[in-house]
Order: structure tokens, then sequence, then C-alpha cells
């Protein structure tokens, strides 16, 4: 199957301050993004036919957001499956874009998450609103979104041998990467974390538990933040100001509890393959890596879930010397932006893989990888031992 | 056997899934349901299949029997109902019947260190007092 360039990321913006203060409300940020992003793509805002919208922000969502902008779309997306959300939103936008349905899509994300105090992975269960299923077979064991992930860190340690060490190593590369990201460096200034400088492998595992087998250097921070994206024809994409970044894989896929189920894999392993074979490439070809790092296990089962190893050997693969860093010679580099772990994580990050993977493609990173041609940003939303959807998005340099 | 009361979160009602479930505990029956048609486990309990989507199941009695398949001791909660409680774990656990359910792991000294994967376990209820539903822990077999 011939490779299809029908979709471009054309702008982009990364919301700089992770902590915005009283001043700021969400769908500022996004307003904010989208100027930022348009101007990035030397676009203008009536340009945008196609809105996409998770409904992060209140007064937002696909009845309110058009109006806050002052857009008037003719294709309207309120795909919201958590923290994936946007590469979802990327895919649809691209499928959009190749049927006719839209030239111009804006994806935009805001969140004060930190400002807000919420206690996105320790707040444990609601125990409020109307009764479901799936709450009152679940909400009275105090499940906790970090521990839904641990255990399947706990999972994987006993099926595969995994390691401590090697799951630190995840939080190492990505830490080293931050330091480089004058944002990032400011955000863990900003949101006061106890050394803002490289981390050892020793570091991670004597950093408390939060919930076991994960600790506090594995998982990623509570920041406020957003951005944008701005998706093109490959038409409009010939007027953007800088070269297009294609998407040329797409995939999506949704896992859950499952009797007998093995909970090491995710959703991630049906929507890969499809991506790649959408995009006529494979793993090893890609130079740059965006996976979200909620948490090293969720990395280690994108990495997995996606063919850049095999299933079990994950643990191997983030050791090896050279790899994932953004100056080593194994492909690929991972996380050049500091990930959800040192740079930004208001709750949703997928928007930030987008914006990496692009800022990649064209040159434009702190830790910037040799000529890289190919990205994958894949996104990981809901929580990985339980319900989650797992979004692929495959880029290409012009 | 009632163990201290807590404050854990309660299943609510009406929710229709669960009810016959919860009803079920009140009798310390942990029930689980298999389709008729295709004979797959259905489990957190429907009205249809998950496998092949028939709207005929039977209802099952388990005999609490079964393994820890995963686990995670939580060490920060902010939930009001555990914020005061220490660590406590979480499991999953598969019943030798087929099915999976989400429980914890009570009986142990350390549950960082003594509650491993693979780790078989049996039923004990804890009641939540007059009237109310019993929660199905699991604890070493």
């Amino acid at each position: 199957m011939p490779q299809r360039r029908d979709a471009a990321i054309v702008g982009i913006h990364e919301y700089p301050l992770r902590v915005v203060g009283p001043g700021v409300s969400a769908i500022q940020i996004k307003a904010h993004s989208a100027s930022k992003a348009l101007e990035d793509a030397g676009f203008s805002w009536k340009d945008v036919d196609g809105v996409f919208d998770a409904g992060e922000a209140p007064g937002g969502g696909g009845l309110g957001i058009s109006e806050y902008l002052g857009l008037k779309p003719t294709y309207i997306d309120s795909t919201n499956v958590g923290g994936s959300s946007f590469e979802f939103q990327a895919n649809h936008a691209r499928a959009a874009i190749a049927a006719g349905k839209c030239n111009v899509a804006l994806l935009t994300y805001g969140s004060i998450s930190h400002s807000e105090r919420r206690a996105i992975g320790t707040a444990g269960p609601g125990g409020a609103g109307i009764p479901t299923l799936f709450g009152n077979m679940e909400d009275t064991w105090g499940m906790t979104l970090i521990a839904g992930y641990a255990m399947v860190k706990q999972r994987h340690m006993f099926q595969y041998g995994t390691t401590e060490e090697q799951f630190a190593n995840i939080s190492v590369v990505t830490r080293r990467h931050a330091m480089r990201n004058p944002e990032a460096v400011k955000a863990m200034t900003d949101l006061e974390f106890v050394g803002v400088k490289e981390i050892t492998v020793d570091d991670v595992m004597e950093s408390r538990l939060i919930a076991s087998p994960l600790h506090l250097l594995e998982c990623c921070m509570v920041s406020d933040g957003g951005g944008a994206v701005v998706i093109a024809s490959a038409a409009a994409a010939r007027n953007a100001r800088k070269k297009p970044v294609w998407i040329i894989g797409t995939g999506e896929a949704t896992k859950y509890r499952e009797n007998g189920g093995d909970i090491t894999v995710s959703a991630g392993a049906q929507s890969g393959p499809i991506a790649f074979g959408e995009a006529g490439i494979k793993p090893s070809e890609v130079d740059v890596l965006m996976a979200y790092d909620s948490f090293t296990i969720t990395v280690m089962c994108m990495i997995e879930d996606l063919g850049f190893c095999r299933k079990g050997e994950g643990g191997a693969f983030v050791s090896e010397k050279g790899r994932l860093h953004f100056d080593g010679h194994l492909k690929p580099v991972m996380n050049t932006d500091g990930g959800g772990l040192s740079s930004n994580h208001p709750g949703m990050r997928g928007i930030f893989l987008l914006l990496e993977a692009t800022r990649q493609l064209r040159g434009e990173s702190t830790s910037q990888a040799r000529n890289p041609k190919l990205a994958v940003a894949v996104g990981n939303g809901g929580q990985l031992g339980a319900r989650h959807a797992t979004g692929v998005t495959i880029l290409a340099a012009d | 056997m009632t163990t201290q009361r807590t404050l854990r979160p309660q299943p609510r009602f009406p929710e229709q899934d669960s009810h016959h479930f919860w009803e079920a505990t009140k009798q310390h029956k942990l029930v689980y349901q298999t389709c008729n048609s295709c004979h797959g486990v259905v489990f957190y309990p429907r009205t249809h299949c998950t496998h092949c989507g028939s709207l005929n199941l039977s209802l099952h009695e388990s005999k609490g029997r079964g393994a820890v398949y995963t686990v995670s001791v939580i060490m920060q909660s902010r939930h009001p109902s555990f914020k005061d409680l220490g660590a406590y774990p979480v499991a999953y656990i598969d019943l030798d019947e087929g099915f999976r359910i989400m429980s914890t792991v009570v009986g142990v000294k350390d549950s960082v260190k003594d509650i491993k994967c693979g780790m078989k376990v049996k039923v004990r209820w804890e009641d939540q007092g007059q009237g109310g539903v019993s929660l199905p822990l699991f604890e070493p077999a």
C-alpha cells in the first residue's frame, strides 16, 4: 500500500508555563495556544474549518469551543479518551481531511490541574454522581489511578523478570532531556521539585513508593499547561510558513480488564500494527518515539506493544547503552522534551507528544536528534491496568 | 465475621447490573455469570454476554478460591475514606471459575513483601453493617 500524504501538522504551540496562577483559565490557555499555533502555521483564524475538542476545559467541548474561539467550523469532533485524546483527534482530523470534510483542523488543550490542586493520581474513586457498574465494582477498594499502573508494573516484573533498575532508566533519560529544555527546567522549579538536576537509577529506586512498585520518580508531574496543533490538507499545507510534518499512519484501540486477560499488554498491541501497516514502515526505522510517560510502566508497554522490541524484552531495550538518549547511536530517541515525568503533564499529555514529534522533524527540539525522518506519537489515556485507550500517530518529515 | 468498621465507599443503587451481585454478598455468596450460548464467563455482571452478545445467561456461586493476579500497595491516597488508613493493597484476584475481580488482600504481615502474583487466596467476608452488603476480601489460602 503506498504511503498517503493527505494531511500534515503545519502549526504548533506549547503553552510555556506549568504554573499559571489565578489570573489564567484553562479555556484561555486553549485560545492563546490556538492563536500562537495558527501564527506558527502562517494561517488565519478564518482558515480553520475543523475543530477538535475533548471538552477538558470548562466552557469548551463540541458546543462551546467554537463560540468561545469565534470559529465557524464545518467539521466538529469532540473525542475524549483521556490523555490519548489528541492522538485520536489528529488521526480523525487526517481522516476528515482525506475525506474532503475540512481543510484546516485545530486541536487545542488547556488545563489548570496544578493550580486547582487536582489530585489526579492519588484522588481515588469519586463515590459521587450517578452509580455505574464500574464504580460499584471498583470504588470500594480505594483504587487510585497510580495504583492502576502500578499493578501493571507488578505483573510485568513477575511475568518477564523486568527489574526496578530497568524501569528507572526511563526516568533517568527523560530527566536528562528535561534538563536541556528551559521550559522543563522552569516547570520543575515552579512545581518545587526536590532537586532540579539529572537523576540516577539509584535516585529513582530510592524515591518513596507512591503505589508499590511505582516510586515517586516514576510518576509524572501534575502541572498546568496546554497547547495547540494545526493540521492541514496537502494543498493548504503548501501555503504554510514551515515545512509540513505529514501524518502517514494512524491507529486507535481500547482495552480493559478481562477475565484471564494479560494486563501487561496494552491497547497499543492493537493500534500500533494498524498504524505501522498504514504507514508502510517498521518500528526499527523510527527515529523519534514520543511515548506517553504518565509512568515508567506506560512507556515500557508502549515500546513493547508497538513492536520496538518483543513483548517482555522492554527492560533490556530501554537499558541498552546509546538507546533513547537524543545523542545515542541507536534508534529511537525518546521523549526529548523531558516528558510528562519532567516537563509537562497537566492531566492529558497526548498533545505534547505531537508537539515534540513535530519539533524534532522540523529540527527545533532542545534535544535534537540527528536529521530524523520518522516519528511516532503514542498516547495512552485512561488507566493502563483497567480501561484505557491507545492512539498511535506516525509522522514523517517533508 | 466482621473485622473493623471501615469507611470504604459502598456500592450505590439503583445500579441495575451489579445489583444482584451485591445482594448475594449479604448471604456471603460470590456470584458470577456464564453464557448459555457460548459458555463464556461473564464478569463484571451484565445482562448480555460480553463474548457473543447473547441475552441468555446463568448465575453461579463461586467457591471463592483463586490466586492473586497482580497487586499494588497504595501508600498515598487523598480519598477521604482512605487517606488516614495508611498503606493498603488493591489486587486483581483470578477466581478458579475463570473470572477476575478487584479486591484487597488481608491477613499478611507486610503487604508490600508478602502479597505476590500467583499467591493462592480464599474469600473472607467483611460485613458492612445492618442491612448492608458484605465485601469479598481475600486472604492467603
